[in-house]
């Protein structure tokens, strides 16, 4: 259970990115979190870990009050928050496996983890992570020889390995191709399913967050503007959240698109040419 | 602004403005003059006869310097080993150095931007600032003739190259990976450990092995003030007229500098 409160965030510039967000996700809630570049999802998001610290208001993990912690406690209660990024965010020259097994740092001594040897419980949980997200060949290769897809699955299971009570996901899919992001989604979802993990996951695709999350937070220009289920998400709230445009373009192709029109066409161009 | 309105109102565009063309041509006159001024200065005192005379000597000398003296080398295989390790382990010592003082400089690992961060800078530039030759005219007179004073030389000049070049490499790792490592509740020094030194390792390697190519280079005339190897044998050569040895020694530091670029070359290769 996350509950946040009147979360304010103002940046040294003076630029208001957060004006006083509130909002609380039950255990096993899978949360979109839409807006405009710039809203402040990213903002939000990183507040709640306090990779940004929030200027006022109140984040509860639990019953954990996260804004009130110190250094040590606060690095204490990272380790519980796992991350999922949009660049993936993997240290690129080190081997899958010490990416995914970065998710114990906080658990382990600082010489533990330089020598490599994690405790062989971390180590068959990590083999474990990487079975479920589909990788277990590659454990040994670096992480930097992996497709777009891959290393975001590299990505889920650091966070996972860090057995996680709560997860914060970045723009998962935006350097995806539309395929992959779907698979992602499917995959992450599942996930917080599974663990009954509260999610808040930035997202740039609407039609994407539709498909698969429970609940849709529209944040416009540091405020919450819409709090809802996917199908509540009407044309009028796109424009309350986005501005002004012609959503039914998008929903449209949105319809066709997956196994429709653009597909019988690919199959028909050949005969024609014939 | 190099955009204009024509007469008939049509935008013009232009690479420079009048004023900035103007003040170009002004500065390629100012460095003809300087030119001209600086080569006045330089041939005032040339006595044209030794400048006339010149081939002959140089002739002179090339004839006397062939063909070289080749069972001389069997004097110069300890001179060459001090050579090599008056730049490996001063190498060495300059990295043990360089590399706390270059997390002091980059701006995002030094503690304090205003008070450490100019200390670790004064450190680079004034090691940088110092030629090796001078450091190791120096270091002799202070612990006196021989390969210790040649090491510290080359260590302290090597110090500045490679903490300024590492601590450039530092301040341009990609922050999101920092970010990553420190979101799953990682210490400093696990950070350190593996969101930074993972990022700066190839460019690591590449600084060292490329200041140990340079130190080889430099420490083959360190000799010549009293530091040690292969530049005392030159030197002696150089003195008593024995040109034939002097093209042996020339020979030998040609061979171990080509040597120690292909090896930098490939360690360098391998590690990215």
């Amino acid at each position: 259970m996350l509950r946040v409160e009147n979360l304010r965030k103002r940046y040294r510039t003076g630029d208001e990115a957060l004006k006083g967000v509130s909002f609380s996700v039950p255990a096993g809630e899978v949360v979109g979190l839409i807006g405009p570049s710039g809203a402040g999802k990213s903002t939000l998001i990183r507040c709640v870990n306090r990779l940004v610290e929030p200027t006022d208001g109140n984040v509860f993990l639990n019953d954990l009050n996260i804004t009130q912690l110190g250094r040590g406690d606060l690095k204490r209660a990272r380790r519980r928050i796992g991350m999922i990024f949009q660049e993936f965010a993997l240290v690129e020259r080190l081997s899958v496996m010490e990416n995914v097994l970065s998710g114990r740092l906080g658990y382990v001594s600082f010489w533990q983890s330089f020598t490599r040897r994690f405790p062989q419980a971390d180590v068959d949980k990590a083999f474990a992570l990487l079975e479920r997200v589909g990788l277990s060949d590659h454990a040994d290769k670096r992480a930097d020889a992996l497709s777009g897809g891959q290393r975001q699955r590299v990505g889920i299971a650091r966070a996972l390995e860090q057995d996680p009570e709560l997860l914060l996901i970045d723009e998962p899919t935006a350097s995806l191709d539309p395929k992959t992001s779907r698979q992602i989604m499917r995959l992450i979802t599942e996930i917080c399913r599974e663990r009954n993990l509260p999610t808040i996951i930035n997202i740039h695709d609407v039609p994407l967050a539709q498909a698969f999350v429970d609940r849709i937070l529209g944040l416009q220009d540091g405020e919450l503007v819409f709090d809802g289920p996917p199908s509540e998400l009407t044309e009028s709230v796109l424009t309350r959240i986005y501005g002004e445009e012609d959503w039914t373009t998008m929903r449209g192709d949105q319809d066709d698109g997956e196994d429709g029109r653009s597909a019988r066409l690919i199959k028909e161009a050949p005969a024609e040419l014939v | 602004m190099p955009i204009k309105k024509s007469e008939a109102g049509a935008p013009v565009w232009m690479h420079r403005t009048p004023k900035t063309r103007l003040l170009m041509w002004v500065g390629w006159l100012a460095l003809v003059a300087l030119f001209v001024f600086c080569w006045q200065v330089m041939t005032k005192d040339t006595i044209w006869y030794f400048v006339a005379d010149a081939p002959r000597q140089a002739a002179d000398i090339g004839s006397r310097m062939f063909p070289p003296k080749l069972d001389y080398m069997n004097e110069l295989w300890g001179p060459l080993w001090d050579t090599i390790n008056i730049a490996t382990l001063g190498t060495l010592l300059a990295i043990v150095m360089a590399v706390p003082v270059a997390f002091l400089a980059a701006r995002n690992t030094t503690p304090s931007i205003r008070f450490v961060r100019p200390v670790a800078l004064f450190i680079i530039v004034s090691s940088r600032s110092i030629n090796a030759l001078i450091w190791g005219l120096l270091l002799v007179a202070v612990i006196g003739p021989g390969v210790f004073a040649g090491i510290i030389a080359i260590a302290l000049r090597s110090i500045g190259f490679i903490a300024k070049l590492l601590y450039e490499a530092i301040e341009e790792i990609d922050e999101t990976q920092i970010e990553a490592i420190n979101a799953t509740g990682a210490s400093a020094m696990q950070r350190l450990d593996y969101g930074i030194t993972p990022q700066i390792m190839p460019a690591f390697a590449g600084i060292t092995v490329f200041r140990w190519d340079i130190n080889i280079r430099e420490s083959t005339v360190l000799g010549l003030v009293g530091a040690g190897g292969l530049g005392l044998k030159l030197q002696a050569s150089i003195n008593v007229l024995a040109w034939g040895q002097v093209t042996t020694i020339f020979i030998v530091i040609l061979v171990t500098v080509m040597i120690s670029e292909w090896v930098s070359a490939k360690v360098r290769h391998s590690l990215i």
